[in-house]
């Protein structure tokens, strides 16, 4: 069953068209990428989806319209975001603190799962002690506690060197393993996508449409043993985003 | 945690840091001194810094007396200006227009002659306290007010979006993200606000005061006393330095992970 459901969402600021027009869904349980290449209007989604923004077309969560946005989703921007003065315990409690849950009790709900994700003993520890990997698991766990319908991932391994975000990849694909979060994830990475998801989203470039909606079919785990197959999938979807043309009356489908 | 920070080993590292400017100050002392005795200069004109430090110590008295105002209108005067700083600074973040409404009017406020505006304000309120304490924010209001504009606005966007994804109203997002960013600007500005109190405090008591280092500055030039002015000056030095060394304490304590991203943990624990 579809969980969230976007229907021909367009969104322009001032004259600038940035989504032309985008309809997905994302079913309970499910791990599904949006591709496209930098700059084509891919967190400006997660924007309307947050509320930030405000767009045409219509979005549903769980058949209804979306209009309380915050109630469904826990978002993780594209950097860590972790404030600098706050210790690690306490940016995991952020967004139960902001809730109103109590710190005591936000901090003995998040402390259990720090081991889970690699920062056992580093919960008084501020990020800036941290190495680039540590801070994305503090903020995915900030993110996962506040126990939203669905996750917003924008990103989440752009800024890491390419060691790490293998392993951050691997790491998380563990993770959605284990809890099978309802998951969006934003990426430029062919890679990442093919890796994590259940089905991929390609979107073409400024205007922003769906040009592609793509199935991975690979069992999980997604171990090295599937690399063969993810190369071929990979190569597919490269060559879509490679042969995608700038102009504006590129058709879809 | 806080502790940690005042290890030996972190003293020897201030004292090596300090080492240039103390050595520079001797250095200047000594041939000022030596200036003085092989010149023949008479001590009506120039005072050696020797006698400077002999006539301060016979005047201890009379300086700490007057040393007392000046300190009490740095520091009610700088508590004013702090809290209305802090006031504004946060209408201006909630309301931006008025931001455009009312900067002009503090930038001008910033280019009055102290000169001409001193007299005057002692001319409306008088050789009280109130005058010193209006000339005190006059001088360092406006710098800490653009000190936490600018801090807020240094907010982290991703922050932001993230507190708001969360459900955090703007209050929120003030207080757990905005004002916590401000920080470090607020301490840049406190360190050189709190420079231009002391001068804004003495420049008052020059104008007209009962008591205070400005007033008896004035008095001892007058009365031809050049080392009675240069210990007055002196006090006053270690007056700003005093409360210089106060805001970099203050900003210590209240930045712990300021001194924690000094000390990274490389190596510790497992790294992704």
């Amino acid at each position: 069953m579809s969980r969230l459901e976007v229907r021909h969402v367009r969104k322009a600021f001032g004259g600038l068209e940035v989504l032309a027009d985008i309809s997905l869904r994302v079913d309970a349980g499910e791990f599904v990428s949006i591709l496209g290449p930098s700059g084509a209007g891919k967190s400006t989604l997660f924007q309307l989806l947050t509320g930030a923004e405000h767009g045409e077309g219509e979005m549903f969560f769980d058949g209804a319209p979306l209009d309380d946005h915050g109630r469904h989703f826990a978002f993780m921007p594209q950097r860590d975001a972790l404030m600098p003065w706050r210790r690690i315990l306490d940016n995991t409690t952020l967004g139960l603190e902001v809730q109103g849950v109590h710190r005591k009790a936000a901090r003995s709900r998040v402390a259990p799962l720090f081991a889970e994700f690699g920062l056992a003993g580093f919960e008084r520890h501020f990020p800036a002690q941290l190495s680039g990997g540590m801070r994305q698991r503090a903020a995915l766990l900030r993110t996962v506690v506040q126990e939203r319908d669905m996750l917003l991932l924008d990103e989440p391994f752009g800024a890491l060197d390419a060691l790490t975000r293998a392993a951050m990849q691997r790491w998380l694909e563990q993770m959605w393993r284990h809890y099978r979060w309802t998951a969006l994830l934003i990426t430029h990475d062919v890679r990442e996508a093919v890796f994590l998801s259940d089905r991929i989203y390609v979107l073409s470039a400024r205007p922003a449409r769906v040009v592609r909606e793509i199935k991975v079919p690979l069992p999980r785990p997604r171990d090295p043993a599937g690399a063969r197959q993810s190369g071929i999938l990979e190569a597919e979807i490269l060559d879509i985003l490679l042969n995608l043309q700038p102009s504006k009356g590129h058709d879809h489908d | 945690m806080a502790s940690s920070s005042f290890n030996p080993r972190h003293l020897a590292g201030l004292f090596a840091q300090a080492a240039p400017a103390v050595i520079s100050i001797g250095l200047l002392l000594v041939a000022w001194e030596l200036y003085v005795n092989h010149s023949g200069i008479k001590p009506t004109v120039l005072p050696a810094p020797s006698r400077v430090l002999e006539q301060a110590m016979l005047n201890r008295d009379a300086l700490l007396d007057n040393a007392i105002p000046t300190i009490r209108a740095t520091l009610i005067g700088f508590a004013c200006s702090l809290s209305a700083a802090f006031a504004l600074s946060m209408l201006v973040d909630f309301f931006q227009p008025l931001r455009r409404a009312l900067f002009p009017v503090f930038i001008v406020s910033q280019t009055l002659p102290l000169v001409a505006i001193a007299p005057l304000v002692v001319l409306w309120f008088g050789f009280g306290l109130t005058p010193k304490i209006m000339l005190v924010a006059l001088v360092t209001f406006f710098p800490m007010l653009v000190a936490l504009v600018q801090g807020y606005e240094a907010t982290e966007v991703e922050i932001g979006q993230m507190l708001r994804s969360m459900g955090a109203g703007r209050w929120r997002v003030f207080w757990l993200a905005r004002l916590p960013s401000a920080l470090p600007y607020f301490f840049a500005g406190l360190r050189i606000s709190i420079t231009y109190a002391v001068v804004g405090a003495i420049f008052a008591e020059y104008a007209g005061a009962a008591k205070g280092l400005g007033i008896y500055m004035l008095n001892a030039k007058n009365n031809f006393r050049p080392d009675l002015v240069l210990a007055a000056v002196g006090v006053s030095a270690a007056l700003t330095l005093v409360l210089f060394g106060l805001t970099v304490l203050l900003q210590h304590l209240a930045m712990p992970w300021e001194r924690a991203a000094g000390r990274q943990t490389a190596g510790k624990g497992p790294h992704a």
